[in-house]
């Protein structure tokens, strides 16, 4: 990267939720520098607003008030290009794994390298197909959603948010499908990737067996920063 | 199929995945689009069938011009002329012949069943009024209450009239008198008639009371070969002394009366109606398929704008869907219409018919509406935040 700030800057950050009477605020004041290369863990009560932030750095809500900088690009009022070339530079991991239903496992996994333009789109396949090879995935390269149990589904989520070499990960309760030991397997697999590859990974989770390998844990009330380990 | 697909749209079809992933779900929409298809179809084929038995008659007959009164808006409607315009017409340089036509509606006894028929009254000596195929039955006419007749009459069993022929006449009761049918034609009745029938003009004044053979409906003009019709009208309606007179090319009252038939009465306008309630509804539809798929898989698209995919790809996609939607469903769409405009034939006797233009044309047009209804409904998703979607 030429720019050698932090991963995301977020300041003085306010977000709300409705309109008029219903209109509530669910983020205040929210201040957070993530440094490239690190593992963040955002955790909180529900509805603290860890989701909206994630979703506010992640290009997919649109900021309303304060800054997001993102790969040293502002979020703020940024016109739909620049919002659409940021997105293809990140890799998100949903909650529910948000697969698409109708296509194979490599298939959705080829669809996180297809949407970088001016692609030999000849090799997709075969990278596709190496990265769930890497997830442990190899033998069901050809099959369909539906037919794969949770954690595989996940695992093939990851891949497809990997397969790109994203400069920021985003990961919203990855583990939440999942039992305890996959969850655990599939955080570890996140955590090595993105060490070797030198990934910034940003992840809500609840999951308190996922601490020990944050990095830095940031705690969110009531859409306040409240605690933060790798604060100072 | 899918490789061919990919090759040809340069990324994975993920429309045509997405259709045919879910199959109950592809019938259902298939189903739909072919619902509005032969809507669409069997509105314009009753349309369709009025312009066909309105220009039928006009068929039987071959001139440059028509003369005709200026209420005549059909060949059945209207004053006469007077035959003397005929012969004024005549002075014109490029008027080879004319004769006059004689047009009056007769009721047929057969049988046990009554037919309304269209009679046309028509010289015998100047055959090359009529069509060519009916040139070689002209001379039967000179015989007296001779006639040939409609074989695709309504009410005319089909063998009967198949038999009908100059070695085995066969004689129909109009009017009290006796009428030897010397040949058959094929025509076929329309909405107000049965079929037609024709004799020379000394039978019509037997068969049609209270007319004279110094005022037919219409008079027809032959022109010299090359003659601009158009050119030759505009002169004749200087040189007739009656102005009100309505002096067009033959094609032109063809195409009038046509108009004339959908715009101005009843049932052609009830078909016009027809035509635009199918094509209204027929979109109604389609946007609702359209629609209902998009939202079907608007989590799958908000995952694609996540990553970073623009409108124009998720549109790609929906317009590849509505691609195959519109092109699959007019497959059953144009069967079933066909099958139920054969039946309507059947029953009407009626020309009701599905041209490959008119399916040409449907065809178009659900693709049209397809891919504007599918670019409409990804409009909600242009609009929202990735994040709304999930």
């Amino acid at each position: 990267m030429p720019d050698a700030g932090p991963a995301i800057a977020v300041a003085g950050l306010n977000h709300w939720f409705g309109r008029g009477e219903a209109k509530k605020q669910a983020i205040f004041d929210v201040d957070l520098k993530v440094a490239r290369g690190s593992l963040t863990v955002l955790m909180g009560p529900s509805g603290s607003g860890k989701t909206t932030l994630l979703t506010l750095m992640g290009c997919l809500r649109k900021v309303q008030d304060g800054s997001v900088r993102l790969l040293g690009q502002e979020l703020a009022h940024a016109p739909e290009p620049r919002l659409v070339a940021l997105r293809r530079r990140l890799g998100f991991i949903f909650q529910a794994h948000n697969l698409h239903e109708s296509l194979t496992a490599r298939q959705n996994v080829q669809m996180g390298l297809q949407v970088r333009p001016g692609r030999d789109r000849a090799g997709d396949s075969t990278a596709a197909a190496h990265m769930l090879g890497l997830l442990g995935l190899s033998d069901r390269l050809d099959y369909l959603p539906a037919n794969l149990s949770g954690g595989q589904k996940q695992r093939v989520a990851i891949a497809r948010a990997l397969v790109g070499n994203p400069d920021v990960v985003f990961a919203d309760e990855p583990t939440a499908a999942l039992d305890r030991d996959s969850g655990l397997n599939v955080v570890q697999l996140l955590k090595r990737l993105g060490k070797a590859r030198g990934t910034t990974t940003v992840m809500v989770t609840h999951d308190n067996r996922i601490l020990e390998l944050a990095d830095r844990i940031v705690t969110l009330e009531d859409g306040r920063i409240v605690g933060d380990s790798g604060a100072g | 199929m899918t490789g061919l697909l990919a090759r040809l749209l340069g990324r994975l079809p993920i429309g045509w995945l997405q259709l045919t992933h879910n199959r109950g779900r592809l019938v259902a929409a298939l189903a739909g689009v072919a619902f509005a298809d032969v809507l669409v179809f069997v509105q314009l084929a009753i349309m369709g069938s009025m312009s066909i038995a309105t220009g039928r008659p006009y068929d039987f007959f071959q001139a440059g011009i028509m003369i005709s009164a200026a209420d005549a808006d059909s060949l059945t409607d209207g004053s006469n002329v007077a035959r003397q315009w005929l012969f004024q017409a005549l002075v014109h340089p490029e008027v080879t012949a004319g004769m006059p036509l004689f047009v009056g509606s007769v009721t047929v006894q057969r049988g046990g069943s009554t037919m309304t028929l269209t009679a046309f009254g028509v010289d015998p000596a100047q055959p090359a009024f009529l069509d060519p195929a009916l040139r070689p039955a002209a001379e039967l006419l000179t015989l007296p209450d001779s006639g040939i007749i409609d074989r695709l009459t309504r009410g005319l069993m089909p063998d009967e009239a198949a038999a009908i022929g100059p070695a085995t006449p066969s004689a129909f009761e109009i009017r009290g008198r006796t009428l030897t049918m010397y040949d058959g034609f094929d025509g076929g009745g329309g909405f107000g008639v049965d079929g037609y029938l024709i004799v020379s003009d000394q039978t019509f004044l037997k068969i049609v009371q209270n007319r004279q053979s110094t005022a037919p409906d219409h008079v027809l003009l032959a022109l010299k070969p090359g003659a601009d019709a158009v050119r030759v009208s505009a002169e004749l309606r200087q040189l007739v002394s009656d102005k009100s007179l309505r002096i067009r090319p033959y094609a032109q009252a063809r195409a009038d009366d046509i108009a004339y038939q959908q715009t101005r009465r009843p049932t052609g306008i009830i078909f016009g109606f027809g035509v635009v309630i199918g094509i209204l509804v027929g979109l109604v539809i389609v946007y609702q398929v359209l629609s209902t798929d998009v939202a079907d898989h608007i989590r799958e698209y908000a995952t694609f704008k996540a990553m970073g995919y623009r409108q124009r790809f998720l549109l790609g996609i929906v317009l590849e869907e509505a691609l195959i939607l519109a092109a699959l469903g007019a497959v059953p769409g144009y069967l079933v219409a066909r099958a139920l405009v054969g039946g309507m034939r059947q029953m009407t006797n009626l020309p009701l018919e599905l041209g490959a233009r008119t399916a040409v044309a449907v065809l178009v047009g659900t693709i049209v509406a397809c891919a504007l209804s599918g670019a409409l409904a990804t409009r909600r998703l242009a609009a929202a935040d990735p994040a709304e979607l999930f």
